[in-house]
């Protein structure tokens, strides 16, 4: 898996890009935890239409973000999950602490 | 002739092992012509049972994971069977949210999303050594009976 990133107008836009599993979960939590400490931004929106695969091994990354970023109080926003995405992440209530934007 | 057919392997239990896992079951099953959907409902199941397999039954040591899939008429069945610690309480592990591992950031939502995802989701004592998940799914939409007939 791999992560692009940008900021633009105080918004960070992550693109996940490939498989999210057991193994790449290491790698994105580091990569998001590193993108995610700077202080040039006030929301943080996740692009997720490039992203391949991914099992209930991502609810566990994307919830952990969620809690180290609510301290510093920025909202975090999911958009274009595809519909396996959409389907764990309605089964595990996700949308209620990141909000699927269109 | 009703179709019949199975395939069997053995890997470690790595997660490096998650996607092959994957794509070998999804593999094997084109030959029932399966959505997209479907297909990609068969992978998210075996990749969560695989996983349970990789971050739970070997704590220790390493060891390997058995990956069978039968084809019987329409109906896949995937035994995903691990030789690890098991699970004491597996009516407590089915449970949505329910993890050993809080720490680790896991959602403990794998049984549940085997069980939404596949038709029907068993979990058994492997004997006295580790865990066998079996599941299976009725592959309906054929998706090449649409090309045959144009």
């Amino acid at each position: 898996m791999h992560i692009k990133s940008k900021i633009y107008n105080k918004t960070l836009y992550v693109l996940l890009c490939g498989e999210l599993d057991e193994h790449s979960a290491t790698h994105a939590r580091l990569t998001l935890d590193k993108l995610f400490s700077g202080s040039e931004f006030n929301q943080i929106i996740i692009d997720l239409s490039e992203l391949e695969f991914m099992d209930s091994t991502g609810i566990g990354v994307l919830i952990g973000r969620y809690k180290k970023m609510r301290s510093r109080q920025i909202p975090i926003f999911i958009c274009n999950p595809s519909k396996h995405a959409e389907k764990i992440f309605r089964m595990t209530g996700l949308y209620e602490i990141m909000p699927k934007i269109v | 002739m009703k179709n019949s057919n199975f395939m069997e392997v053995t890997f470690k239990a790595l997660s490096i092992n998650e996607s092959f896992a994957r794509l070998c079951v999804a593999g094997f099953c084109v030959q029932l012509n399966p959505s997209l959907d479907e297909i990609g409902d068969i992978k998210t199941a075996v990749s969560e049972a695989v996983t349970n397999c990789v971050v739970h039954a070997y704590p220790k040591r390493n060891g390997t994971i058995t990956l069978r899939c039968e084809i019987e008429g329409d109906v896949v069945k995937i035994v995903v069977k691990d030789q690890g610690i098991g699970i004491k309480d597996i009516e407590k592990a089915r449970e949505p949210f329910y993890t050993t591992k809080p720490s680790e950031e896991r959602s403990g939502m794998g049984f549940s999303v085997m069980e939404s995802f596949m038709d029907k989701v068993e979990v058994e004592h492997n004997g006295d050594k580790g865990l066998v998940v079996t599941m299976y799914k009725q592959i309906t939409s054929n998706s090449m009976q649409v090309s045959n007939a144009s």
